[in-house]
């Protein structure tokens, strides 16, 4: 996958630049590596962080110390669907541990990890904000609340289908 | 039924789009600020409501205005805190998710106030469906000329922008939450300067959590003398509550600061009672930095008085046997839920947010996640207990921001009313890997000698 901006993301690009005053073109940076994390095939490799940097004209340390800061930037190649779990405090005490142990075992990976077939990484998470909602997991910007066993068997077969229909 | 501010009109269908708020009398504050205040006025009004910041610290509003440096020449920002991270919180994701507009007229007034043309909306980036959410309520306020340039002929420009965080707890901290929308790491600043002098770009900034800037709105329809009616001492107007935990009915809830935590917990108007008919253990009730508190003292205070769900109720006996209001994050566990494991999962929540600035929090959360650890899975030594209670003690105070302080506030609270649970997993530690310590007499209110 080239790392380059496309003509619309290039356009998203500019409209996040424009946001500041002229010479503060570095406080897109975050905004700016989520745009290039969701067009470089959902992580950002060295060449990614470089080719911001050079479209933000700092330097690429200014964008490393960043990109390895947020928790958010996944700085090696992920599944094509993240399950991020949540496992702090208040999901914990509403089951999320049990929801953890049973996507280890329907996907077979640990935490970090990748399925085979590279559709899914399993990553844990800590407190996303939707506690009342537990237990709970973020796929791509979508929050699947209040999960069960039953409810992660079908969140898994529609991504499934998903994946197979393109 | 309490007094209901903000959430009054969240049931309204199509409340989201601009035409049904407008229709449900939306944007007269605005209208009646711009139009008929002036900038010092609003200030005024604000201070005169006893508004307290909702994000957790609970600092009067209109006295954080009133700190704004004016230089001349040099332009100001507003900026909103939507960087909801303290677990158990997820009050401010619920106004911006269903009544977007509320707060983009909380906005408007605030940023006229302080002189803002360029206001900015700092959210953290897990919220990515929110954005759109913004920005198409900023898009729609603009075409209704609540935005742009010469706003209802005053002369007065703004623009609001959304700006998505990249993850990272510490960025609610107001100078961390600057030091990430000027795109750098999320270390807090030492301060002086205070950001009110040298925020952003080093201009004079005030930054308000997003509850703040919506309560902004009632505050100037109905006037501060009216809103600080609300409520009781200086525990003004109404807060949002979001619960979670063991309860029937998790949610958001606004509550009007004269309700007890009995009723809260036990009415079905908010929380319903505890799940599954079980009984109520501990209550964190102000997100998972303030102390947590065994039933027996949510309920009452030492003094053997009805505890309130308000700043002071809340945090009467201080720390030895109060807790805090904080971001209204109210963390509910039943009879079941093990306070090691829980302050364990804290533990370690905190020390992957510490920025790494400061020693004390950036090894302090480390140690204490690793003992909690070793004591939840059984290998904990009675000298650890202790050994937790030093290194709490030696981070709080000791740090630039209050990250340390909220790391440490959890375990020092989990040791001083559950240090009998803490001894138990110590004592039978291969007990404690399928059983539970339980209730004990936690739920039964007893009496505290003052």
């Amino acid at each position: 996958m080239a790392t380059i901006f496309n003509d619309t993301q290039m356009t998203e690009f500019k409209r996040l630049v424009a946001r500041y005053p002229e010479g503060k073109q570095k406080s897109a940076l975050l905004p700016a590596l989520h745009l290039a994390q969701d067009s470089f095939g959902g992580w950002l490799s060295t060449e990614a962080l470089d080719y911001v940097a050079s479209l933000l004209q700092i330097e690429p340390i200014e964008v490393y110390e960043v990109a390895t800061f947020y928790s958010m930037y996944n700085l090696k190649p992920v599944g094509k669907f993240v399950f991020e779990v949540c496992q702090t405090g208040p999901c914990m005490i509403s089951g999320s541990d049990n929801i953890i142990d049973y996507i280890k075992k329907t996907l077979d990976i640990k935490p970090g990890e990748t399925t085979k077939d590279g559709l899914f990484t399993l990553k844990l998470v800590e407190c996303l904000g939707a506690c009342g909602y537990a237990p709970m997991m973020q796929v791509g910007k979508i929050y699947k609340e209040h999960l069960t066993k039953e409810k992660v068997d079908s969140i898994i077969a529609e991504y499934r289908a998903q994946a197979s229909n393109n | 039924m309490g007094v209901k501010l903000l959430l009054d009109k969240a049931n309204v269908p199509g409340i989201r789009t601009y035409e049904v708020y407008r229709r449900e009398g939306g944007y007269r504050a605005v209208e009646k600020a711009l139009k008929e205040m002036t900038t010092d006025a609003i200030v005024e009004e604000v201070k005169k409501s006893g508004l307290r910041g909702r994000g957790g610290a609970g600092f009067p509003t209109g006295m954080k205005w009133s700190f704004i440096a004016k230089p001349e020449g040099v332009p100001r920002h507003l900026v909103c805190n939507a960087d909801e991270s303290e677990p158990g919180t997820f009050k401010d994701r619920y106004l911006m998710e269903f009544l977007p507009h509320l707060l983009i007229e909380g906005l408007i007034i605030s940023s006229f106030a302080l002189g803002s043309n360029d206001t900015y909306i700092y959210i953290r980036g897990e919220y990515a469906w929110i954005p759109d959410i913004l920005e198409e309520a900023i898009e729609e306020a603009k075409a209704a000329g609540w935005l742009g340039k010469n706003i209802l002929g005053t002369g007065f420009d703004c623009n609001i922008h959304v700006q998505r965080g990249g993850g990272a707890y510490i960025c609610g901290e107001e100078t961390a939450l600057i030091e990430s929308l000027e795109g750098k790491r999320g270390n807090p600043r030492i301060k002086p300067p205070f950001p009110a002098i040298q925020g952003l770009w080093m201009r004079p900034t005030v930054v308000n959590n997003v509850e703040t800037l919506a309560a902004v709105v009632p505050i100037i329809n109905m006037g501060g003398e009216e809103y600080a009616k609300i409520g009781v001492g200086k525990s003004t107007g109404t807060k949002l509550i979001s619960a979670c935990g063991n309860i029937n009915k998790p949610g958001v809830y606004e509550i009007d600061m004269t309700i007890t935590v009995e009723e809260f917990i036990y009415s079905d108007e908010y929380c319903g009672g505890i799940k599954d008919g079980k009984k109520l253990k501990a209550c964190i009730p102000g997100g998972s930095s303030v102390p947590i508190l065994p039933a027996n003292l949510l309920l009452t205070t030492a003094k053997g008085e009805p505890r309130y769900m308000n700043y002071e109720s809340l945090s009467d006996g201080g720390f030895a046997t109060g807790s805090m209001l904080g971001s209204g994050g109210f963390i509910v566990l039943d009879e079941d839920q093990c306070i090691v494991k829980n302050t364990y999962t804290l533990a370690r929540f905190y020390r992957h947010e510490s920025c790494g600035q400061c020693s004390p929090c950036r090894e302090g959360t480390g140690w204490m996640e690793k003992i909690l650890q070793k004591i939840e899975t059984g290998k904990g030594e009675m000298s650890d207990i202790d050994l937790l209670w030093d290194i709490q003690r030696k981070i709080e105070g000791n740090t630039i921001c209050p990250l340390g302080d909220a790391a440490s506030w959890p375990v020092a609270a989990a040791i001083r009313h559950f240090r009998d649970e803490f001894e138990w997993h110590v004592k039978n530690p291969e007990l404690a890997q399928t059983s539970n310590f339980g209730l004990q007499h936690y739920a039964d209110p007893i009496h505290v000698p003052a």
